[in-house]
Parts: structure tokens; sequence; C-alpha cells
């Protein structure tokens, strides 16, 4: 079955200028342990789909479903990251990733240890105790990723979340962060505009339009690596790159 | 000496001197006062001198004069306290509901931007004259600038952190709870550093009002009956007691502040 289902769905927002038509029509479908990428043009309501999967806005008309259920209210299901990484400052690496587990009240011994088997797991054990000032741009990152991943999340939203680094830092951390989601099997939506980003990080890429952002085209991509790096570097990527560049306009 | 040790004495000296430098101000300060007023320059009636105030605070019967000190030194407290947590709850309601804040924002610049002194007279008659009157007249001139100073810091949360709280399932109250009130430390505590400098000009001026004790009774007693030195006594205690309050608040600053 599909882990999450967009069904018809359509947007319009009001604001005291206009009206506005986010998207409409979106329908698509992105299964088990599938890593699903969004682009198209600046504006055109990317993260208006990641705002309706997540459940904190509602569309007109359409569904939404999580492993079946329809998303009603504030999605239980879902682990949400942000282009930057939104650490508290005045909080310590280990009080941020239990921050989830906290506002949903389910700091139980055995979650905290999940949690601190994820830091240890990706190497940021020895940083518990540290405040995020004292970390680089990657391993913060890296700590917002855990902190999504502490209270088990079925399906992780991610907003164009390589946006704030620097060009480097962004293909190691973009590994890393691909190396996490892929060893906990998670379905994973994530939105971006950088197009070779979405070609080394997809399982399925979908293409969206213009305002109002209807699905141009949606393709599987095979490229038969295990990372992000080593899939900007097979022979295969420049032709999907020139594929998906062509429908985004 | 190498490059380190050069740049750390340097720094040392830096830092000794400035202090040096501040003592000698005060010194020099008194030496000249003390010097005019000797010679005449200055009348020591109409200006008092350093010897003068030691003199008086020698011979003043001290028990009378802590009692002054200790009821100012309460109702300042007083007034300060009351305000802060005041203008903390009317902080968080304020956060809690645009709708509110918007009805209630030009009432709040206006009582912001009135002069609080010229309500002396109908506090007196609302509340009686005494202590309750001199806090009440405290508490007034703290609390909207307490109120808007936290606000403000309460406000400027980061909305994409909110946002992040709510894709949580976040309820208000612990978005509230998690991140408003911590991001805002650094308000509250600016917050309480004005409040507590006004709390000081709300119970002198209240007890200019209405009093019969305390150090802002003694300065007007004291300038009344042309006892000078007694007005430069409890202006100098004054400020001791000031800058006392002030670093308490700044020690408590360093402790809340720990990421910075």
């Amino acid at each position: 079955m599909d882990t999450l289902k967009m069904d018809q769905v359509g947007l319009t927002y009001q604001t005291p200028e206009r009206e506005t038509e986010a998207i409409k029509n979106i329908n698509f479908t992105v299964k088990k342990g599938e890593f699903a990428v969004v682009v198209g043009p600046s504006g055109c309501g990317k993260t208006t789909i990641l705002s309706l999967i997540s459940g904190l806005i509602h569309p007109n008309c359409g569904k939404v479903f999580i492993n079946g259920n329809e998303i009603t209210g504030v999605s239980e299901k879902i682990g949400y990251m942000l282009q930057k990484d939104q650490l508290f400052e005045w909080r310590t690496v280990k009080e941020n990733i239990l921050i989830g587990l906290e506002i949903k009240k389910i700091k139980t011994a055995e979650n905290i240890n999940y949690a601190m088997s994820l830091l240890q797991k990706y190497g940021l054990a020895d940083f518990a105790n540290h405040y995020p000032y004292q970390l680089s741009g990657g391993m913060r990152q890296r700590v917002a990723l855990i902190r999504t991943l502490t209270f088990k999340p079925e399906v992780l939203l991610l907003d164009e979340p390589f946006s704030a680094l620097d060009f480097q830092t962004r293909i190691s951390v973009c590994d890393d962060v691909y190396k996490i989601i892929k060893s906990e099997n998670k379905t994973t939506v994530l939105v971006t505009h950088d197009i070779s980003e979405a070609i080394s990080l997809a399982d399925k890429i979908i293409i969206l339009t213009k305002r109002p952002a209807t699905i141009k085209q949606i393709y599987d991509i095979h490229i038969d690596k295990p990372t992000p790096f080593l899939k900007r570097e097979d022979p295969s990527f420049s032709k999907w790159f020139n594929t998906v560049w062509k429908e985004v306009v | 000496m190498n490059e380190r040790e050069k740049y750390l004495r340097a720094l040392k000296i830096h830092k000794i001197s400035v202090i040096a430098l501040r003592i000698s101000i005060l010194i020099l300060f008194l030496l000249v006062w003390e010097l005019f007023s000797s010679c005449g320059i200055i009348d020591s009636f109409f200006f008092s001198s350093p010897s003068r105030i030691i003199k008086l605070f020698i011979s003043m019967d001290k028990s009378s004069l802590l009692k002054h000190i200790g009821i100012t030194l309460f109702e300042c407290i007083c007034a300060f306290t009351i305000s802060m947590c005041l203008a903390m709850v009317l902080a968080v309601l304020l956060w809690w509901s645009d709708f509110l804040r918007k009805i209630l924002d030009p009432y709040i610049v206006i009582i912001n931007s009135l002069p609080k002194i010229a309500l002396g007279p109908l506090i007196i008659i609302w509340v009686g004259i005494g202590k309750k009157a001199i806090i009440t007249m405290g508490v007034l001139i703290c609390i909207i600038v307490a109120l808007t100073t936290m606000l403000s810091g309460f406000i400027s949360a980061d909305p994409d952190k909110i946002f992040l709280l709510r894709s949580m399932g976040a309820t208000k109250l612990q978005i509230l709870t998690k991140l408003v009130i911590p991001s805002a430390l650094p308000s509250i505590v600016s917050a309480l550093k004005v409040t507590i400098g006004l709390a000081w000009v709300g119970t002198i001026m209240g007890e200019y009002l209405v009093s019969g004790a305390g150090l802002g009774y003694l300065i007007i007693y004291g300038g009344a009956v042309f006892k000078l030195d007694l007005v430069m006594l409890s202006t100098v205690i004054l400020c001791i007691l000031a800058g006392a309050m002030y670093a308490v608040v700044s020690f408590i600053e360093k402790i809340v502040i720990k990421t910075k």
C-alpha cells in the first residue's frame, strides 16, 4: 500500500488583496521507504504541498492520506525539517532532539534511549551536551534530522533542507541525510528548486508547473549508486538532468 | 616576551587603567567639591560638601536612617515585583491573543505617553496616602514599559520555529513555554533592568507626593528646611542602593543567559 497519497488536492488561499489559487489537481503517491522530490519554479507552491501533508493547512478540495487514513488535523505521523536547522540555541543537542518527545508527551525512558542511540549511530554522541553554536553547519543539520526521527514519523517532509548551506557542506550533508533516511527506511518528500540535488536524491521526481501548480510530469529515477554524491558522477545523471531541466520552466 | 604575553599584558593594563580612572574621577570630583566649598568658591550651605555629608552621617541617628532606607527599599521592591509580575501576565495574554493586542494597542500607546505623575491626586484619593499610594505610583510608572519590552520579545519569536513546533502538534501553551519565553529571556532581562530604574523613579516620586518617611521624604523635608546636607546624604544613599539593585539584576542576567 502507498504510505502517502494525494488525491485531487487543490488549495486556494485568501489575502486582503486577492484570492490566490496555489495548487490544483495534485495527484501522486509515495510508497513506503520511497524518496520523492518535488521540483518546480520558485514560488509555485511546493511548500504548500508539504504543509498540506503535515495537516497544518487543509485543502479546499481533494484529500491527503497517510497509510490509508485521511489527514484531518495536524498529523502525528510526520516529521518536518526546514531550510534552516531551527535548533534552539538555549538547549543542548540532547535537549534539542528530545523536544519532539516533550511536545508529544511521549518522553519515556525507551524513547529517550532510542533518541540517544540515533545520536550514537550518526556520530553525534560526543556532542550530546554541546550547544548548537558549538557545532558546524553540517552537524547542526544532522541534529535537526535526528530531532525529527526521535518520534518515529511515518513520513519525513523536508523543505529545501540544504539551501542554507554553502556548496561544499551541502554536498556532504546531502549524503549524510540521504544515508540516515535510507538506513531508517523513511518515506520522504523533499522539495527543492535545485534540479541536480533532486536527481541525486530522488527515487521519484514530481515536477510542478507555475502557479497554480499542477503536476507536469512524474519520473521514476533509477541511478544504481548508493549515495547522492556517487549518483552525480554516474553517466545517466546528465541524461536525467537534461530531461528534468526541460520540464522545469 | 612573546606576542601572546604582550597581548595579555596590554589587555591587563587596559583593564586596570579603566578601573583606576573610574575611581580617580570619583575622588577628583569629591576633592574639588570639598576644596571649592572650603575655599568659599561655592557656598557649602547650598551645595553641601563631602565632609559635611560625612559629619551628618556620623551624627545622625542610624536607626531612624535605617528605617527610612528600609521603607524606601520596601516600596521600591514591591513596585518592582508587582510591575514585573503583572507585566508578565499581561504580556502572555497579549501574545496569546492577536485580537486582544490589536484592540488594546491604542490604549497602551496613550497610557505609555501619559506622564503618570499627573495621576498623583487621583491615586491619593483612590488608595489613600502612605505606602500603598507610593507603590501604586511606582507600578504605574513601571508597568507599561516592562510590558512593551517583554511583549516585543515575545512576538519576535522565530515564526519558523513556531511552525516547526506546530508540525509536531504543539499546543499554544507548549509554544509559549518551550519557545516563546526561553527565546524572550534577553527581553525579559532588559525589562528587569529598565523596570528597576523606573521603580526607583516611581518610589521617590511617590514619596515626594505623599509620605512621612523614606529617602524621598528626607529629600523633600531637607529641601524644605534648607538642610541641604540631608538632601545630599539621601541622594548618595539612593545612588548606592540603586547601583546595588542594578548589580543584583546583572547577576541574575549572567545566570539566566548562559549561552551567548
